[in-house]
């Protein structure tokens, strides 16, 4: 891996950018298109960046691979947990009023919490899928290709 | 006469350049490369078309994520593909002209590009423009407030989609995310 040298300093540059701007595609999502789909999708990107240049060892270690299953499932749980909540107050499943019942932010609030779950799955989601194609690839060396 | 309709057509040009040349290729690095130029290329076409929301997807998920994960796939098979024998060469382009003559037999049934009174801006899809700025005052983007609140419901549905499909994956290449050799 030590030949990449330019790769390895465009991509220790890029990769904090790619996570910023994952961040801000997600919660700019009030204003701008975006939202958590997209926001997850880049920011898992970020992670497969990183394993392609400093390889999958070094990847496992910023993001091991038990933590992106926990992640996977927690994000959907999040997503459904905030539906179950208006149960318990009479409503409708995942009528978001409930949560700021006088505020008609109740329905940003919603909205938040939900595109939490969805931003956790889906970056977790691709991190597993690419972990789980990767992790059967041998190394392969420059020759190869 | 609007300009931009020019480079729609410059863009679809590109598509089906690159789409014949996937055709055509054998090498399956090269065949990777080229779904990824067609993802962005696809992307900038719907940008063009003012879909953000969709090219936006497109980019992030065809664009990046699909390439990646087709090279690793590759990287697990074969480089090259095989010869594809004459005969089934055929078959399929039946099949392509046969849905190519019915998607222009339905052509002049679709509404012209931005029509006022196309099904899309007539039908339910309008009536929340003007709902949601009395229902959630500070989201001006009606698109995350409709996806996130109206059909909530089936967002939450495609989250569990996307939860299945990486529990299936996970289950039928290996939870663990190492190769099997070191697992034994």
């Amino acid at each position: 891996m030590s030949p990449h040298l330019i790769l390895r300093v465009v991509a220790k540059l890029l990769i904090p950018l790619i996570l910023v701007f994952g961040f801000y595609v997600h919660f700019h999502a009030k204003y701008a298109p975006g939202g958590a789909f997209q926001a997850g999708v880049i920011l898992a990107s970020a992670l497969i960046l990183y394993a392609l240049i400093y390889g999958m060892d070094a990847a496992r270690k910023a993001v091991p691979p038990w933590a992106a299953r926990v992640v996977l499932a927690l994000g959907a749980f999040i997503f459904a947990a905030v539906g179950f909540v208006s149960f318990f107050f009479g409503e409708n499943f995942l009528d978001f009023n409930v949560l700021l019942p006088t505020d008609y932010r109740g329905q940003y609030l919603g909205i938040l919490l939900v595109e939490i779950g969805v931003l956790m799955t889906v970056t977790a989601v691709i991190i597993a899928i690419f972990y789980a194609f990767a992790g059967r690839t041998p190394e392969i060396t420059d020759e190869d290709w | 006469m609007d300009v931009t309709q020019y480079f729609d057509y410059a863009l679809m040009a590109m598509l089906l350049a690159v789409g014949v040349a996937i055709i055509r290729l054998r090498n399956l690095f090269a065949v990777v490369m080229l779904t990824g130029v067609y993802s962005l290329l696809s992307a900038a076409w719907f940008t063009s078309l003012d879909a953000l929301d969709v090219g936006f997807t497109e980019a992030a998920v065809g664009a990046g994520i699909s390439t990646v994960l087709l090279l690793a796939a590759m990287l697990l098979t074969s480089r090259e593909c095989d010869k594809v024998t004459a005969s089934r060469h055929w078959a399929a382009l039946a099949v392509c002209v046969a849905a190519g003559a019915a998607l222009f037999y339905a052509l002049p049934d679709m509404a012209p590009y931005g029509a006022a009174d196309s099904p899309a801006n007539t039908g339910p899809g309008m009536e929340y423009m003007t709902r949601t700025a009395e229902d959630m005052k500070n989201i001006p983007n009606v698109v995350t407030a409709v996806l996130g609140s109206y059909r909530g419901f089936d967002t939450m549905g495609e989250v569990f989609v996307v939860f299945a499909a990486g529990v299936g994956v996970a289950l039928l290449l290996g939870l663990s995310g190492r190769r099997r050799e070191e697992d034994q």
